[in-house]
């Protein structure tokens, strides 16, 4: 029996692949509305990675101290070090306290203030009148916010009733002859059974790629499955350079521990015991941007001023703040702490050193969702133009850390990510819900399209070789690329280094071509499933090499050792990065805001 | 080391059997996690089925039970088990596949109680304000929001191993609490006279494997004890 003749259909007015932060709200909108739609998830809905966000949203609630969009506006611009788009930007910091009190409805349990009203304290890079003062804009549930959002979005999806393709993964976007996104091709994991989903409007909400490096702190679903499958699909990724290295992360292992640690008065010290942000930030120290303080630690590091008997960490001291601190607010990081390195930050300052954390680049899209592509045929002849007309891809919708629309430029700050995909997830379900409006009937399945070329990719994935015969596996691969990334494009770049790496990828690319597996089970054949994962992450880790190698200059998270300027006459422009020919494009900045006067570059001194 | 894991294929094998893997001690340092030992055993033996997702205890993909104790193996360390560790699938649950279990009875437990805020009309539409809290109020949802849905308590409670059908099990009995004490939700009468009945509640004895079992420290026997104090003094 051939594949095609056991595929199940199934008909949608929109499917959401990716049951996080973002897919979750955006499928609640559609089926609040009255749209026949599915949410698609590879895990249990309340297991995506939004669960593991500690520290909290931002919005200029001003709760505890004075505050305005316009200033969150502000702080986002200088934050993405001038690369976010100015038009995005605004819009999610005006939505920001509307979006955050629907979720205090929804029912998240927000840490509370004696007034009654919801917890906010201080994140990195946040001000008060445009520079001038520290804000306090981050709204918190203790230490558990993306625990708090993801599970009370998850109970609110119960609610309305919401259709789930739970532990399914989804393979390839079907696409019709005329280029319009049509659906998706799915596995159910527990039997493997193949299932063409149609639908109008898909919206991918894959979360991160973080998995591309060894030291993260993603969970290991997090492999980039979206931009593979626009990869894949012809749709360049846009920005990908721009990783984040969150500062603190767990030392030799990569798990987070919030930036509200130094929020709530957390200090960073080198082996002499020093605080040494002074010297990197001398007005805000701890809370400059994320970028600015996971150099320094790397820094301090390089320069020999390291902890612990190789040197190779330094420390987060907690132990001077008050002990109802902790207990309430920080609850979640003593867990870890304590758990982890056995250490009870009361008594001890945490080993930590920068981690893999967020995507800033990713799939492009525009304000409402849609992804869009430049408006030419052939990139590869075009490679290292800019191309300022982008048209949407018909079909197709992407939200939160797999797009790029872009609201984090060079580098996001803390509390900005939850905010984006709640901000993002109920935009982009707006903007389909409009269209069905416009044009309700079902989607039927096109006569002419891609679906037969995607299975026969598939099909590869059916031949296992017997155990003994195996001399490279999808595991021993997923390994060396991380290796690579960490080696070639970590905190620290330099052109022969990426250089190297991009060599290194095109083997492991030879090598994946070749490697088969040897699990052969229809169910829950996680072998199977690393391998088409893998496959996203080699896209990711691909595009990743390529842009940063070209990007000459150093901005935001991309920090080039033989190119330490900005150069914003040569570089103050988005990359988009095509695995053909492997040829980039470029594309303007927006910097035409429609409610406030629009923010020129300037020297980004915290 | 010793590490014998209960294994099932539904294609080939009839009956659950055990497996015995052999590990080099060296291999397993002070802080070493069971996930990541199982992790390694998956490279030796792709077909082996566990799942996990975050690897720090917070999106509770990996209950299993060790020893006879249910955990989290991505938070439990390898070297205080012993030379000898026996890994099985959550008890009471069908065996999908080795360590995979199927969890649909629980979610639909937790689905029974309408785990999510029902606040008053016209406050929860107000897109201006939100609903005020005070922070003895909030406070008393500590120690039930934090729950992951594990399922390692329910798993662990003979209640629920007798009637998974008909008892909400300590996870969704511990949600349902979370929102009768949450002084935003206006429907607090409604659930706790949807709770009254011997099979609800009151199937609840107390044992408190749940307790012991919660690997977020929670402790669901106790929330269960406040239900049923709200549910009796309903009554009056």
């Amino acid at each position: 029996m051939t594949q095609e003749a056991t595929l199940q259909e199934y008909e949608f007015d929109a499917v959401v692949i990716g049951a996080g932060g973002a897919g979750m709200r955006a499928a609640l909108q559609l089926t609040e509305a009255g749209h026949k739609v599915a949410m698609i998830s590879k895990v249990f809905p309340t297991r995506s990675h939004t669960v593991a966000a500690q520290g909290g949203i931002n919005a200029a609630l001003g709760n505890v101290t004075e505050d305005k969009w316009q200033w969150h506006m502000y702080d986002t611009i200088k934050g993405s070090d001038y690369l976010g788009d100015q038009d995005a930007i605004e819009f999610m910091c005006r939505e920001a306290n509307q979006i955050v009190r629907e979720l205090e409805h929804f029912g998240v349990p927000f840490s509370r203030l004696e007034n009654g009203k919801i917890y906010q304290r201080a994140f990195g890079g946040q001000s008060q009148n445009y520079g001038e003062k520290q804000a306090k804009r981050t709204c918190a549930a203790a230490d558990r916010t993306g625990h708090a959002i993801l599970h009370s979005l998850y109970q609110q999806n119960l609610r309305a009733g919401t259709e789930m393709f739970v532990e399914h993964f989804a393979l390839d976007l079907i696409i019709d002859d005329d280029e319009t996104v049509c659906g998706v091709l799915i596995q159910n994991l527990h039997d493997s059974a193949l299932k063409a989903v149609w639908a109008k409007h898909v919206l991918l909400a894959t979360g991160g790629a973080g998995q591309i490096f060894r030291t993260n702190s993603n969970a290991s679903i997090n492999t980039g499955d979206g931009l593979g499958m626009v990869q894949r699909a012809g749709i360049p990724l846009q920005d990908m350079e721009f990783w984040q290295f969150h500062p603190t992360g767990v030392a030799g292992k990569g798990m987070l521990i919030s930036e509200a640690t130094r929020g709530e008065g957390g200090i960073l010290r080198n082996a002499d015991g020093e605080a040494f942000m002074v010297r990197y930030a001398p007005k805000v120290k701890e809370l400059a941007s994320r970028d600015v303080v996971a150099r320094a630690i790397a820094v301090e590091v390089e320069e020999g001023r390291g902890c612990g008997p190789q040197k190779d960490h330094v420390l987060l001291d907690l132990t001077h703040l008050p002990h109802d601190v902790i207990e309430n607010r920080l609850p979640g990081i003593r867990d870890i702490s304590r758990t982890f390195l056995g250490i009870d930050p009361i008594e001890a300052p945490i080993p930590i050193f920068p981690t893999c954390h967020y995507m800033m680049g990713g799939i492009p899209t525009n304000l409402n969702g849609q992804v869009v592509k430049p408006d030419i045929p052939y990139p590869e002849n075009r490679s290292g133009q800019s191309v300022d007309t982008q048209i949407p891809v018909p079909g197709l919708y992407a939200i939160g850390e797999c797009a790029c629309v872009s609201v984090h430029g060079a580098n996001r700050l803390g509390g900005n990510s939850l905010l984006d995909i709640i901000v993002f997830g109920r935009k982009a379900a707006q903007e389909i819900g409009k269209q069905l409006q416009n044009n309700p009937e079902i989607a039927t399945r096109p006569f002419q399209h891609n679906l037969n070329a995607l299975l026969q990719r598939y099909q590869r994935w059916l031949q296992t070789s017997p155990s003994e015969s195996a001399h490279d596996s999808v595991f021993a691969i997923a390994a060396d690329m991380q290796k690579i990334m960490e080696s070639g494009c970590g905190v620290f770049r330099d052109h022969q280094h990426m250089q190297q790496t991009v060599e290194q990828l095109r083997q492991l690319e030879q090598r994946f071509a070749q490697v088969q597996i040897q699990d052969d089970s229809a169910v829950f054949n996680f072998e199977r499933c690393s391998a088409l994962e893998l496959e996203n992450l080699l896209a990711v880790a691909k595009a990743t090499a390529c842009s940063a190698l070209a990007r000459e200059e150093s901005r935001g998270a991309h920090t080039r050792v033989d190119f330490s300027e900005r150069d914003d006459e040569n570089w103050l422009k988005h990359s988009l990065f095509y695995p053909q020919n492997e040829s980039i494009l470029f594309k303007p900045v927006n910097r035409q805001p429609t409610q406030h006067a629009p923010f020129e570059p300037q020297k980004r001194v915290y | 080391m010793q590490i014998l894991i209960d294994r099932y294929n539904p294609q080939s094998d009839s009956a659950p059997y055990t497996q015995t893997y052999h590990l080099n001690d060296a291999e397993v340092g002070e802080d070493t996690m069971l996930l990541e030992l199982l992790q390694q055993l998956r490279i030796q033996d792709p077909t082996l089925g566990f799942r996990s997702s975050c690897q720090e205890g917070v999106c509770g993909s990996d209950g299993m039970n060790v020893n006879g104790n249910n955990c989290l193996s991505c938070i439990t360390l390898v070297k205080p088990l012993g030379d000898k560790i026996h890994i099985r699938p959550l008890p009471s649950f069908p065996i999908i596949k080795d360590l995979i279990v199927d969890m649909q009875l629980f979610y639909d437990q937790y689905k029974n109680v309408e785990p999510f805020l029902k606040g008053d009309e016209h406050l929860s539409r107000d897109p201006e304000h939100e609903i005020l809290q005070t922070p003895e109020e909030r406070e008393k949802l500590d120690g039930s929001y934090e729950c992951i849905l594990c399922a390692c308590c329910s798993s662990s409670c003979p209640s629920f191993w007798w009637n998974p059908d008909l008892f909400p099990g300590p996870a969704a009995l511990l949600a349902a609490n979370r929102f009768v004490i949450d002084s935003r939700d206006i429907t607090t009468i409604d659930r706790l006279e949807s709770l009254d009945k011997a099979e609800k509640a009151f199937r609840c004895r107390h044992i408190q494997n749940c307790t012991a079992a919660c690997p977020k420290g929670l402790n669901p026997s106790r929330a269960i004890q406040g239900l049923k104090h709200a549910i009796v003094k309903n009554r009056s």
